[in-house]
């Protein structure tokens, strides 16, 4: 058992990946909270395949291809917040209409790529085992610098998340937080991209909060919860990665989901075959 | 129209609005609203569905800007207070699902006080508790307030409205579709709220719990038809231009066919004449 573990630990690679997939799987965790309470699930699926032409025209500069993903990631957010607010077109369609046209672009430049098959591949379904010593220290940068925004601006995000006229009523200014708030989402998209590519992200985001809520009652312990989840999906994810031979993003979603399922089973306040047998 | 007395007059207004006009997409649905609520009095908002009611209290919180006209509090410009006014949602405004507990809702409250990024003080939880007393929570304290029932969520935002310890409490339809004994818990509140001197403004579509329980009745229908006690703001005459063929007159009780929330579509079988 133990060799089992430690095994994989003698690569270098395998080392850096599981940092990476730790930090990473908190931090879409812990901000995939606020993803989950304020329905944003398809924003943050939206921001993800919104960075691709950021990539790409990073790629084709010979630029940083984070900065570019996290400047394509923000055009994006802040394009859709325009659209919508006008209130003419809906904000899921405005969604829609831009993250399917940031997408195209995306794939139209990195087409024009000669190697485009191998890139494109790691920047849809990640490419965590290929991670560098720099990247991996940007990772924990932006991860502890995000992670204490949302313990800093607890309150704000508390407020703006479950009663925005709250808000309004202590004159807090709320569309500035909505905004912070979506700018942390996309650094998280960004940061995500090179561990579970821009395809999986949705899940990080969505899944192992969702799986907190079903067991907690306060968003603290929905977050730490989440954190936990993350984390494990991680590390778990990557062993079976290891030992089975499977792609290391989709491992670590698929692993993730487990845990969704067995909660939504057995959680004791929701889980449908727990309340079904009180009913019964 | 009625005015409130001179007393009343020489006291400086809580609340002045001066020619207020608001609306959405360019189309006011207040116009031209002007009144004075004094110090510490506790006014009913009335008029029937699409009158104006919930966007007076929009502009109110801050969420609506005005078009035409100015709104001061004390004398100052509206949105230079900070702990002024408290809201009381309506039901269908909460996100009941939100993983928070009715302690967390109502130490909401106390943020106004303690602020953006600051953690509160033991002060802060005192008042959390004491609002848990007295609006008879504290053994629901724990419970998420997605598990509660409809009575006692109102009970818990209007604890969190206590603990804001305002000077402006707003709330929007508060009987409701609520059982008798919130009511009653909402009208104790209001009652204990007078010797605070909290100046009170409620939306409801009950004519006689307005003229019963209330000071001043503002009687709304796009613009301010009539305002001041409810004898002289409640008359034939004004229901009549607030209403129209809504109303109904039973043995010297006046009813309104206007039971529903102003964004569902019911249709009410029309009331001949008698």
């Amino acid at each position: 058992m133990l060799d089992w573990l430690i095994n994989p630990l003698t690569y270098a690679f395998m080392q850096r990946a599981l940092v990476a997939g730790l930090l990473v799987g908190v931090l879409c965790s812990v901000i995939g909270c606020y993803v989950v309470l304020r329905s944003m699930a398809f924003l943050g699926d939206a921001l993800a395949h919104a960075i691709l032409p950021g990539v790409a025209i990073a790629y084709l500069l010979d630029g940083n291809l984070m900065l570019g993903a996290l400047i394509a990631a923000v055009v994006v957010a802040l394009g859709i917040g325009q659209i919508s607010k006008r209130g003419t077109i809906r904000e899921d369609s405005a969604i829609g209409i831009l993250f399917t046209a940031a997408l195209a672009l995306g794939v139209a430049l990195i087409s024009t790529i000669r190697t485009y098959a191998v890139d494109l591949s790691h920047i849809l379904f990640g490419n965590i085992l290929g991670i560098s010593t720099n990247d991996l220290l940007l990772t924990a940068g932006t991860t502890l610098a995000v992670l204490a925004v949302v313990v800093i601006l607890y309150k704000p995000f508390l407020v703006v998340s479950f009663d925005p006229i709250l808000a309004a009523t202590l004159r807090w200014p709320g569309e500035l937080i909505r905004n912070v708030l979506l700018l942390l989402l996309a650094l998280t998209v960004v940061v995500s991209m090179q561990t579970v590519g821009v395809g999986l992200v949705a899940a990080m985001l969505v899944t192992p909060p969702a799986t907190a809520y079903l067991l907690t009652r306060r968003l603290p312990a929905m977050m730490a919860l989440s954190a936990l989840f993350g984390a494990l999906s991680a590390i778990l994810g990557l062993y079976i990665s290891y030992y089975a031979n499977i792609v290391s993003g989709p491992a670590i979603v698929l692993t993730a989901t487990g845990f969704f399922l067995i909660a939504y089973l057995f959680s004791p306040r929701k889980g449908i075959l727990l309340k079904r047998s009180k009913v019964g | 129209m009625s005015k409130p007395s001179e007393q009343e007059l020489r006291d400086p207004a809580r609340l002045d609005l001066n020619h207020v006009s608001a609306g959405y997409n360019g189309k006011d649905a207040i116009s031209n609203l002007s009144l004075q609520i004094p110090h510490g009095s506790q006014a009913a908002i009335v008029g029937p569905n699409g009158a104006g009611k919930s966007t007076l209290f929009k502009v109110l919180v801050g969420l609506l800007p005005v078009s035409k006209g100015t709104i001061q509090i004390h004398c100052k410009p509206i949105g230079q207070h900070r702990d002024c006014v408290a809201y009381v949602p309506q039901r269908e405004e909460v996100d009941w699902k939100f993983p928070v507990t009715v302690r967390d809702v109502i130490a909401m409250g106390r943020f106004a006080h303690t602020g953006f990024l600051k953690r509160s003080t033991l002060q802060d939880r005192l008042v959390v508790d004491d609002c848990l007393k007295k609006m008879n929570l504290i053994e629901l304290a724990e419970t998420p307030v997605g598990d509660l029932s409809g009575g006692q969520q109102q009970r818990v935002f209007l604890a969190r409205a206590l603990a804001q310890e305002p000077h402006i409490l707003l709330m929007d339809e508060p009987f409701t579709a609520v059982d008798a004994s919130t009511t009653d818990a909402t009208l104790a509140l209001l009652n204990d709220l007078r010797k605070d001197k909290v100046t009170v403004l409620v939306s409801t579509h009950d004519l006689n719990l307005a003229a019963e329980h209330f000071d001043l009745v503002v009687l709304l229908n796009k613009k301010l038809i009539a305002f001041g006690p409810a004898k002289q703001a409640l008359t034939p005459k004004t229901l009549k231009a607030a209403f129209g063929q809504r109303l109904v007159s039973m043995k010297g009780a006046f009813l309104v066919d206007d039971c529903c929330p102003p964004d569902e579509e019911h249709h009410h079988q029309e009331v001949p004449h008698a």
